[in-house]
């Protein structure tokens, strides 16, 4: 085909990432065992001058390339964009719990780094199989990163459940990739939506075909009832990572399951809406409620986000020819929970370090004797539940006025009743780390305060300093005026949506 | 001036906010600046909401002090839209009161206090925001706003209470008064999602309450849809309202909450649920609020008899006043639901009035409280010859409360009974016999309390301090001025009720 290659500048980002990983990993035979951290901030650079170059090639692009196989585009340009800072901000807060409790150090940011080029390819991908290679890029790396302490066996436990559930669902997903280019011949969204344009006369394979691709991308997702292995994979895995798996990895699936939905299958949603919108209600319901029974933090924020997954899959199922408000409200809903989600993240991880314990009572007295780590917890908690002025509260309300304005009105009000839920589970952080009975106010004035955690580091340190506030600043800046959001978000919508 | 009135709302809500977010940073352990610095903001809000109450042009009546800033476009379409009429101006002026007051006698708060004050800001900015905008996105950011500070307010501040019976912990109040809030806005906000459905079917996808309440003038919104969204609104405002049977976080949280949050919390935070029904509920679906309006003023009237029974039988002080608020704010719904010129009017009245001598009790509670150590009535006696002014302030307050003439209860009351005595005449009977109960409930609590001989125990005891003489005077004031001289509230209120469809 001519032409083939003749954009291929367009790609630049990814072919640097791809070098910046493998440069990462060849420093790392040369830096010494103590200068790991090195890696870290070289990463780091690396992934901010990569914003800068993206920024700058490819605002305003609008291209497709290998034939139609990859889309450089406002709403692939907006992931890179929001896939290359959620990596600066996982690898700022894995730094100081990698050096103490991981071994392999160089190779972790290294994976990480490949994880972000898979989830930029995946945003970008316009056909089948490039999405299916991409996932499988960003999930071997995730593989291995939940299985990185390698001398827990929760954490081998961890990565041996993803591994042989992340297979299987890879499985599922091929399979339904193969009806559909069994029936089809082709494989590009597209053609594929070019297919469904009379929905009545389509064979019933595409149809088996969607649906196996569905749930392949409910298992990523950890919709229900394809959700089993989140919590014990998020329990076992490190810290930062069950930060990573819970932002990135659902980000990611997002990012695709909205090009599938809008480039692929709108034209028969009346099919399948109904039954996103069921999964998602199933989802949101099951997540929160089974919440409500956890006691350690790292399984509370695995349920919290298969009920936050749920509540993203209602913009899905509202997804419309007619309407950017759905995908706007989608893309809306991530960044607010992304930064929310971190903001909570790095003041977990901090405590992990303090402390090193990961159950809900080891908060108990924290706002005493961390005023400023329990406070961007609770802010981050309430954001989740949905609380004004946090992003939560706006991009909630976003998300459910555009599932009104497509008659979903049912689903919008179960959405808000899962909040509610969801906010009871949130609350009990929250009062284990301020309310204390009055006898320990007493002695918390005294100054003789004996619940005040103590550990081998009691203070936070700068790298995640930085890491909270700039997500508090996101966190309210979303939540008071979200419009410059919404311009960029706005422009990705009409992307994937170019009938509008 | 034109230039400040249009900044004045604007204002009303940022300075609060700027206070909070500018005490954050202030040192921790500096409890008496940051008192003085929450004095000076509150200071400020009041002056400012007392500008607003007294520029407001009542000869012209509608929405003033309008102003407009574009926070989303099309198709979402959202503005914060501000204005008030004479019935918000006269709740921000009660917030400005009652926030000043508060802030004043918050002056022990030793246990993080800047923590406390920058809640209790916030918590003014979010009541000054509900009672500001005309936009129903942020007529729910800001009710929101006000609850959210309410769970760690009661529950890092608040006290145990132990009944022998059962044990009363701060934290469950809290939990229980923030899940019952929030359970009720779930269903606000349902009812917003559903009026912006229903707007948008007719074309005008929008949040503003101006174009909504056009359109249900215009009839574009069905009866039949107005009649199933109008529960939603009085179910969930009437949750924050005190609205029996979802009345009861209110007591519980009254008996766990600071005084200062206490006083907020029944004298301005449960205004709010009947603002709410007012505004979003009878403007914006205005057919589906008459056809709920019967049951409406049966579960008021359930509220003043069940909230004045419930208050007889208690021996704790801050549940027999949790209890009358439930019973007062029943005859806030019953006016509201008179649909009668004269009863709605009362029922605005009744939730000035009303927040005023309900913040005035719970001041004199706290004061009480710390130096007593109890509110137990069975307990306490003969405080009279001790806590003079104290006894005499409680008892105007409860004279009020009894609807004595002079004072601001009586003349509301009156307005709401004359209300419903127009139109529904079995169930004004039954509210007048609540108002008999209020009368035993109050001089019971006063005979117990204040008369009789002075116990040993409470020889030491001194009275009010001059802060909280101060604002207690003040209160007793302003209630004596609105029971003699109401015309100056009246006119504010009936120039907007008179604008309410549907009156």
């Amino acid at each position: 085909m001519p032409g083939l290659t003749a954009n291929l500048q367009l790609l630049t980002p990814e072919f640097a990432l791809a070098g910046l990983a493998l440069l990462v990993l060849a420093v790392d035979l040369v830096v010494p065992q103590n200068r790991k951290n090195l890696l870290g901030w070289l990463s780091i650079a690396g992934l901010l001058g990569l914003i800068a170059l993206s920024l700058k090639m490819l605002w305003g692009e609008n291209e497709t390339l290998y034939g139609g196989l990859l889309a450089v585009d406002a709403f692939s340009l907006f992931f890179k964009i929001f896939f290359l800072g959620l990596g600066i901000f996982i690898i700022l807060s894995s730094m100081d719990y990698v050096e103490k409790n991981l071994t392999s150090r160089g190779e972790f940011y290294g994976l990480i780094l490949f994880s972000i080029l898979g989830m930029n390819v995946m945003a970008q991908s316009r056909e089948l199989l490039t999405a299916y290679i991409s996932l499988e890029l960003l999930s071997f790396c995730l593989y291995v990163l939940a299985a990185y302490a390698r001398n827990e066996a929760k954490s081998n436990e961890a990565g041996l459940k993803y591994i042989i559930i992340g297979a299987f669902s890879s499985a599922v997903l091929l399979y339904g990739v193969s009806m559909v280019y069994s029936t089809l011949g082709v494989t590009q969204f597209a053609s594929i939506s070019a297919a469904l344009a009379n929905p009545g006369d389509v064979s019933p394979a595409l149809w088996v075909g969607m649906a196996l691709i569905l749930v392949g991308l409910g298992f990523k997702l950890a919709a229900v009832p394809f959700h089993m292995w989140a919590p014990d994979v998020y329990e076992g895995a490190p810290f930062p990572v069950t930060a990573y798996l819970a932002i990135g990895s659902k980000a990611a699936a997002f990012a695709l399951v909205l090009r599938l939905f809008a480039e692929g299958f709108l034209p028969a949603v009346d099919q399948w809406r109904i039954v996103v919108a069921v999964m998602a209600a199933i989802t949101m319901l099951t997540g929160n409620l089974v919440a409500l029974a956890q006691h350690n933090i790292k399984r509370l924020m695995a349920y919290s986000s298969v009920g936050q997954v749920g509540i993203i899959l209602t913009g899905v199922a509202a997804l419309s020819a007619d309407s950017i408000l759905p995908a706007s409200g989608v893309m809306l809903y991530l960044v607010g929970y992304s930064l929310t989600n971190m903001l909570v993240f790095a003041g977990l991880i901090s405590f992990f370090n303090m402390t090193g314990r990961e159950d809900i009572s080891a908060f108990r007295g924290l706002a005493d004797g961390q005023p400023f780590l329990a406070a961007t917890i609770a802010i981050g908690l309430f954001s989740l539940g949905g609380m004004p002025i946090f992003a939560g509260f706006t991009v909630k309300f976003y998300l459910f006025t555009a599932l009104a304005s497509q008659g979903l009105l049912w689903l919008a009000g179960l959405a808000i009743f899962s909040s509610l839920i969801s906010l009871y589970y949130y609350l009990q952080v929250i009062r284990q780390m301020y309310i204390r009975p009055v006898e320990e106010v007493a002695e918390a004035i005294a100054g003789e305060d004996v619940y005040v955690p103590t550990g081998p580091e009691v203070s936070t340190s700068p790298l995640i300093l930085i890491v909270q506030s700039v997500t508090l600043v996101g966190v309210f800046w979303v939540g008071v005026y979200p419009a410059p959001f919404l311009t960029v978000i706005d422009a990705a919508s009409h992307a994937i949506l170019p009938g509008l | 001036m034109e230039n400040f009135d249009q900044i004045a709302l604007a204002l009303i809500i940022f300075i609060p906010l700027a206070g909070a977010i500018a005490a954050m940073f202030m040192p921790a352990d500096r409890q008496k600046d940051v008192w003085y610095f929450a004095i000076v903001v509150a200071g400020l809000c009041f002056a400012l909401s007392l500008y607003i109450f007294l520029r407001y042009d009542y000869g012209a009546g509608g929405f003033q002090f309008q102003d407009s800033y574009k926070w989303l476009p099309a198709p979402v379409d959202i503005n914060l839209s501000l204005a008030v009429d004479g019935i918000s101006a006269l709740l921000i002026l009660l917030n400005g009161i009652i926030l000043l007051g508060g802030v004043l006698i918050s002056q022990n708060i030793v246990y993080r206090p800047r923590d406390f004050f920058v809640l209790l800001l916030a918590l003014g900015a979010g009541v000054f925001g509900t009672f500001a905008v005309r936009d129903l996105f942020f007529l729910f950011f800001f009710y929101e706003l006000a609850v959210l500070p309410m769970y760690l307010l009661i529950g890092v501040w608040g006290s145990s209470t132990d009944f022998r019976t059962f044990f009363r912990a701060k934290e469950y109040a809290a939990t229980k008064l923030f899940l019952f809030l929030v359970a009720g806005s779930v269903l606000v906000w349902i009812g917003i999602l559903a009026v912006y459905m229903g707007a948008a079917e007719s074309g005008f996808p929008t949040f503003s309450m101006e174009t909504l309440g056009r359109l249900a003038e215009a009839g574009q919104l069905s009866e039949e849809f107005q009649t199933w969204v109008f529960p939603l609104f009085m179910v969930g405002f009437g949750v924050l309202a005190g609205m029996w049977p979802f009345h009861t976080w209110s007591p519980d949280g009254h008996v766990s909450a600071p005084t200062a949050v206490s006083m907020l919390h029944a004298g301005v935070l449960m205004k709010l649920g009947a603002y709410g029904i007012i505004r979003v509920g009878m403007v914006i679906v205005p057919e589906g609020a008459e056809n709920w309006m019967p049951v409406l003023i049966t579960l008021g009237t359930v509220n003043v008899l069940y909230g004045a029974v419930s208050a007889m039988s208690q021996t704790d002080l801050k549940y027999i006043i949790g209890y009358s608020s439930v019973s007062h704010m029943g005859y806030v719904l019953m006016g509201i639901a008179t649909l009668d010129r004269i009863g709605v009017g009362g029922a605005v009245l009744q939730m000035f009035s009303h927040g005023i001598m309900t913040a005035l009790m719970f001041l004199l509670v706290g004061a009480i409280y710390d130096r007593t150590h109890t509110r137990d009535i069975s307990v306490l006696k003969g405080l009279f010859s001790r806590m003079g002014v104290t006894g005499f302030f409680f008892a105007i307050a409860g004279l009020a409360s009894m609807g004595l003439p002079g004072l601001s209860g009586f003349i509301a009351e009156f307005m709401v009974f004359t209300g419903a005595f127009r139109t529904y005449l079995p169930l004004a009977v039954l509210a007048v016999i609540g108002a008999a109960l209020t009368a035993v409930y109050i001089l019971r609590l006063l005979a117990l309390t204040f008369l009789g001989e002075s116990d040993a125990r409470w020889e030491h005891l001194t009275d009010a301090s001059p802060v909280e003489k101060a604002v207690g005077g003040a209160f007793v004031l302003i209630m004596i001025f609105v029971g003699v001289w109401p015309e100056p509230l009246l006119r504010l209120i009936n120039v907007s009720v008179d604008a309410l469809p549907g009156v």
